[in-house]
């Protein structure tokens, strides 16, 4: 039997996922993560971008967040997932290259790239950018 | 018929009243459905933060960030959160007591304070108090609140902990126990301070791996932590008022209907003995002709 730990997600607005992993995949500040069982404690800020949990060796829950936070003890990893943009988590750079990466993908209909996924990226992107449009004509 | 004139006018105000009361009562309903969701909704966040939180305070980092250094206390920061609209029985009044009895004890112990207040009906209360500093307010924030409107006060709080202005930090609000039921507390804030843990968790001497530093780290959870329980008041302290606002708007009507029904009795007894005596009258008058 493999080693899971626990994984609690939540946004400001709900719960997004609790429960037992074998491994982690976030994207910190400096560099994507993967978390095992019995990692050492970890403090990190997050990146926007893909929190992935792999509950088993088939299952794995993608999950996509706009910054946040990770803490990791060894039997227990928290992910504070912000879903309120706000000015100083916004890397506009990053939100401009993801929006023409996921319209290129959305082009691409060879099949290569999962279209809800690119979709979601899309969405995201856009949100993120129009977030900034408007704080910055708020004067920020 | 002139007989009971006052009394009817009075019957129709009061149905005029008990309309309007009744009106109160199910908007207040519908909203407390609203808010109470949004507080549910929210609690999730505020609960794992705080126990990160705890987690940190055991740990015994090569950093010590000035939110977890016990210090002596000359003077505190307090923030109040109140509602913007009154009709909401005794809810903002039990608050401002609790919240008197707080500032009395430390008016004891020599601790100046330092007060924020969210809320129109706090500001009312406050300003009109001597011998505490008002540092900052924000008011009409009405039912959907956003973590924008907070950020000022918390950040004058928090500049004014870390420049030493002010000691300690505390906030005080309703909380949310049962429709019926809503207490005031007080909640200390900084410094954070130790409290159980769970299993899971690493004991013994040790410290978190930070990235990208310690303090940078720190400063961004920290302040996280402060906005996300000030926010969590803020939404439950919501949803408070709407519940003390739907049972004091239904106590209202239901005192207007008592008061109707006396009054319809008093108004037909005296109609009544009006009639009779008119009948009395005519009998005696025609006895004597």
């Amino acid at each position: 039997m493999t080693m899971t730990v626990h994984v609690d997600i939540v946004s400001a607005e709900k719960e997004i996922f609790s429960g037992l992993a074998e491994m982690i995949f976030a994207p910190a500040e400096l560099g994507e993560v993967g978390i095992s069982p019995r990692h050492a404690p970890l403090l990190s800020r997050l990146n926007p971008g893909e929190v992935r949990v792999k509950v088993s060796e088939k299952e794995s829950y993608p999950f996509f967040i706009s910054g946040g936070i990770l803490e990791v003890q060894p039997h227990l990893v928290t992910i504070l997932a912000d879903t309120a943009i706000r000015a100083k988590d916004i890397d506009e750079a990053a939100a401009m290259d993801a929006k023409a990466k996921a319209e290129e993908a959305l082009l691409d209909k060879s099949g290569a790239v999962d279209y809800e996924t690119a979709h979601a990226q899309l969405i995201q992107a856009i949100m993120q950018l129009r977030t900034l449009d408007r704080l910055r004509k708020r004067g920020e | 018929m002139a007989v009971g004139k006052e009394i009817r006018t009075k019957i129709g105000s009061i149905k005029n009243t008990q309309k309007i009361t009744r009106a109160m009562e199910m908007v207040a309903a519908s909203k407390m459905r609203k808010t109470k969701d949004r507080m549910q909704a929210t609690r999730p966040y505020a609960k794992k933060i705080g126990q990160i939180i705890k987690h940190l305070a055991h740990a015994n980092p090569e950093y010590k960030h000035p939110f977890l250094v016990q210090r002596e206390v000359k003077r505190v920061g307090l923030i109040v959160i109140s509602s913007d609209r009154g009709l909401c029985g005794g809810l903002n009044s039990n608050l401002f007591r609790k919240t008197l009895l707080q500032l009395m004890q430390w008016d004891n112990e020599n601790v100046d304070v330092d007060v924020c207040t969210i809320g129109v009906k706090a500001l009312g209360f406050f300003s009109n108090l001597k011998k505490i500093n008002l540092t900052g307010q924000v008011g009409k924030i009405g039912d959907t609140p956003h973590l924008e409107d907070i950020v000022g006060i918390i950040k004058i709080m928090l500049d004014g902990y870390e420049q030493n202005k002010i000691d300690e930090l505390y906030v005080v609000s309703n909380e949310f126990v049962n429709t019926m039921t809503q207490r005031p507390t007080v909640e200390k804030l900084l410094p954070v301070v130790a409290g159980e843990i769970e299993n899971g968790v690493s004991s013994g001497h040790w410290d978190y791996i930070y990235e990208p530093d310690a303090k940078e780290m720190l400063d961004h959870l920290l302040t996280r932590y402060i906005e996300s329980i000030v926010y969590q008041g803020l939404v439950e302290n919501n949803a408070c008022e709407q519940a003390a606002r739907m049972v004091a708007m239904k106590s209202a009507s239901d005192n207007a209907g008592n008061l109707i029904k006396e009054l319809q009795l008093v108004y037909n007894k005296a109609r009544q003995a009006a009639i009779t005596q008119e009948i009395s009258e005519i009998v005696a008058g025609a006895a004597a002709v």
